[in-house]
């Protein structure tokens, strides 16, 4: 079967640059095709680069606290480009303060993401989810 | 002596330049007006009279020539995304010395189509995803080229995965297959389509373009012009096995109608704290600026900068710029005399204005991002600060007491700190308009080329 093509980075003006790498290595090792697009990476890049390759989830992360408004609008940019559907996860320190996970949840698929996860979250546990949603079986 | 002849076939001037490659010198250079209604093959004939006036009658080894004549290599190029394959397939067009009549990205419409069957190309490229990548884009534009009306060749250069698929929608036309120009996300893979893009010059543009009775007469016309401007320069930036080059370079072209920027220099981040943005540079890159040009897009250069700049730099009175400058647009074989006080004026204020313009367009900028964990900065573009070495060439540039002054807008500028243009380099002037010859003649002795372009090019100041 065809590799499932993922498109990672860190989305804003956040430079947190070790656990996308990490994330990077673990996803190619679970046998995705990974396209990363690093630090300081602009909604708009994430999409651009998800229609080039094609992509079938935009995996976004975030460190510092303001992915709530860098990812607002993420998924009406989207659709507007063509990625009807597309997966959406997002990651890392997602909102500002103790905000239990549930709530993590709840404000970033208000945002049209299809999952969020809290900070902590081993890259496996990312990885079984991607492969329910792709409908993968080991 | 082994003279050989280096041929030029411009849209307006055929110029020819005589080298002898024994002594590795220039034995002369000429040129003639040309037109390719009467053929080509007078202008040269003209030229090559003009030449022996001043050198004598000597018989010429080796000939070679380039071409940019019948509006030169017209090529449309088509991507997806607008900044990603669309971009690598025009960069890739532009480095092989074609001019990109127009780029369209996504899918293209009824209009576009009738657009590019009126601009009729020499040459289409068809790209659009990475290998592997997208699929729809690529296809649904191969199925309304498909319908074009033109007999154009088609260069399929896309996701390899559906370049089949596109070749078979294609079968009633001349489709040629190469790699894909962006194989993968920001890493633009240029050289096969620039190889296929040249293969198809050889064959057939120069035949349809009516120069193959040049063709007879030399060697061979082996490359569009700028395509040997660009192979000049690269070789002066790098050298030969033999010979060490002078290290990365820009090159200013300023011409009538449009000005042509080459950087030799991948332009890594020079500063810490950078991220690098965007398609990855090519080390050999070339850009047009087709609204920049001191004649025919006269008018561009004012649109650009602003007439109060054109004014504050040439002293003179704003309406009367304007004056100068409709006059040049129709005039536009005039060269400014010595005493031609106020055209001198003007000129020398358009043409600084042109060449910072171009350079700023060509060169990489920094962006400031301010975030909780200080400043840092994304590039953009190549970093052109450490650069030591601007070559100018071009008229405007050439027929002024005032090169290094109009070439100095080419540098890094504190008010416009963001733009990577080179901080302290020195200029080099092409006054024999050596460099498309140079480039001919190093596809058979590069090591000749690069000392006579050593030589030959001039540090502005002293006197040849």
């Amino acid at each position: 079967m065809e590799k499932k093509k993922l498109v990672i980075g860190v989305i804003g003006a956040d430079v947190h640059a070790v656990g996308n790498t990490i994330l990077n290595r673990a996803f190619l090792d679970a046998g995705f095709d990974v396209t990363n697009l690093g630090v300081l990476v602009p909604q708009e890049e994430f999409i651009q680069a998800a229609v080039e390759v094609g992509a079938d989830a935009i995996i976004v992360s975030s460190l510092y606290g303001q992915g709530e408004i860098d990812c607002t609008g993420m998924r009406e940019k989207c659709d507007e480009a063509g990625l009807k559907g597309i997966l959406l996860y997002a990651g890392g320190n997602l909102v500002v303060g103790k905000v239990p996970v549930e709530e993590i949840v709840r404000r970033y698929k208000a945002l049209g993401f299809d999952r969020a996860f809290g900070p902590g979250t081993d890259p496996q546990v990312t990885i079984d989810c991607l492969k329910e949603d792709f409908g993968i079986k080991e | 002596m082994k003279p050989i002849l280096l041929i030029d076939f411009g849209s307006t001037y055929t110029k020819v330049t005589a080298v002898d490659v024994d002594t590795e010198e220039i034995i002369g250079t000429s040129q003639s007006y040309t037109t390719i209604e009467t053929d080509i093959i007078n202008g040269l004939n003209n030229a090559v009279a003009l030449l022996k006036e001043k050198i004598g009658d000597i018989d010429f080894v080796e000939q070679y020539a380039c071409s940019s004549a019948a509006g030169g290599l017209r090529m449309v190029a088509i991507g997806l995304v607008p900044e990603l394959t669309a971009k690598a397939a025009r960069q890739a067009s532009l480095g092989a010395g074609a001019k990109v009549i127009k780029t369209y990205s996504y899918e293209l419409t009824e209009g576009d189509l009738r657009e590019i069957d009126e601009i009729n190309p020499d040459i289409c490229l068809l790209t659009g995803g990475t290998d592997g990548g997208n699929k729809e884009n690529i296809v649904y534009n191969a199925r309304m080229l498909a319908k074009s009306t033109g007999s154009f060749p088609i260069i399929i250069a896309g996701n390899r995965n559906c370049a089949d698929t596109c070749r078979e929608i294609l079968g009633d036309k001349q489709t040629h297959v190469c790699e894909n120009v962006m194989p993968r996300l920001d890493i633009p893979n240029v050289e096969p389509v620039q190889n296929k893009i040249r293969e198809i010059f050889l064959e057939q543009i120069v035949k349809a373009k009516g120069l193959s009775n040049a063709e007879a007469l030399v060697k061979g016309i082996l490359m569009p012009t700028p395509s040997a401007m660009l192979t000049a320069m690269k070789l002066l930036s790098k050298g030969t096995k033999n010979e060490a080059g002078i290290g990365d370079l820009v090159g200013v072209d300023l011409g009538g109608a449009t000005t042509d920027i080459y950087s030799m220099s991948f332009g890594l981040p020079t500063n810490g704290g950078t991220a690098l943005k965007g398609l990855r540079e090519e080390y050999a890159k070339r850009t047009v600026e087709g609204d920049i040009g001191m004649r025919y897009s006269i008018h561009g250069i004012v649109d650009a900068a602003g007439i109060e700049r054109i004014a504050e730099l040439s002293g003179l009175h704003e309406d009367r710029c304007r004056e100068l400058i409709d006059y040049l647009s129709v005039h536009t074989d005039v060269v400014p005399g010595v005493d031609d006080d106020e055209l001198e004026k003007i000129d020398f204020a358009l043409a600084s204005m042109a060449i910072e313009t171009a350079v700023t367009r060509h060169a990489g900028r920094l962006e400031p991002f301010y975030s909780p964990m200080g400043i840092s900065y994304i590039q953009t573009g190549k970093d052109l600060t450490e650069v030591k070495t601007v070559i100018v060439t071009g008229g405007a540039l050439i027929h002024t007491k005032r090169t290094a002054d109009i070439a100095s807008h080419a540098q890094f500028n504190q008010n416009d700190a963001m733009s990577l243009k080179p901080k302290s380099a020195e200029v080099l002037v092409d006054r024999k308009y050596i460099l498309a010859a140079m480039g001919l003649l190093s596809t058979v002795y590069p090591d000749t080329a690069l000392r006579i372009m050593k030589r030959e090019l001039i540090k502005d100041g002293t006197r040849n």
